[in-house]
């Protein structure tokens, strides 16, 4: 299992084939990456990324135990970013081994609904207008409750 | 104890982190008590549901109890992802 919470950009290729490789008895490699994107009525300058140091990697490392325990899983990554990151940069990367296929799509929709909600990041939009705290969404609450 | 703020509650009270003498059994007791401080408190505390709380870097309700606590943080609704 990898964990990691930086600054610095992931490339995306060797994560993933460092996450399929080295197994015999898995089938299924699902990978999501998150994407900064500019949907703001203004243009998007930027999106800042906050978070609580001492609590994040204890909060993620919970997440995925809880997905190996909820699924058969091989392995879990879940890298994200924090900082000042452009339009169409990778936030973060969730990935997830399986001997099939239905676990290891569910476990990484589980792993990001509850990245979403329950690991403590900010996100802050800085456009043209000016500075703005990403509100959370009702529906984004909404969805750990059908896990 | 230490007392962490972070996003828009960080900003309304200026400082990211401040140790904080209290008697206050639990979150709601230490909130009360910081609202009765200065202005940039009620500002940052006025609506509790837009506010969430980790004791000890565990996120908790704000009934919970906080003796024996070493780090209380009061936050935005998290957006990671």
């Amino acid at each position: 299992m990898k964990i990691a919470v930086q600054t610095e950009a992931f490339d995306l290729g060797a994560e993933a084939s460092a996450l399929a490789q080295g197994h015999r008895d898995m089938g299924a490699v699902v990978t999501f990456i998150g994407v900064v994107r500019d949907l703001a009525e203004s243009d998007l300058d930027r999106m800042v990324i906050e978070h609580y140091p001492g609590m994040t990697l204890k909060a993620i490392q919970a997440i995925a135990e809880d997905a190996k325990s909820r699924w058969n899983l091989g392995d879990v990554l879940v890298i994200h970013r924090y900082g000042d990151l452009a339009p169409g940069e990778m936030i973060m990367m969730v990935g997830t081994v399986a001997p099939h296929r239905k676990d290891a799509f569910e476990a990484a929709e589980y792993l990001m609904d509850y990245l979403k909600s329950r690991a403590p990041f900010w996100k802050k939009e800085i456009t043209s207008d000016g500075a703005d705290w990403v509100a959370a969404k009702d529906e984004d609450e909404d969805a750990l409750s059908r896990w | 104890m230490d007392v962490l703020y972070f996003a828009w509650v960080r900003e309304r009270i200026g400082v990211p982190k401040e140790a904080v003498e209290t008697d206050a059994k639990t979150v709601t007791d230490l909130v009360a008590e910081l609202r009765s401080r200065e202005e940039r408190y009620e500002a940052a505390f006025a609506d509790l549901s837009a506010l969430r709380v980790a004791v000890d870097q565990e996120l908790t309700d704000f009934d919970a109890s906080i003796e024996g606590a070493r780090e209380v943080a009061f936050f935005p609704p998290m957006t990671g992802g």
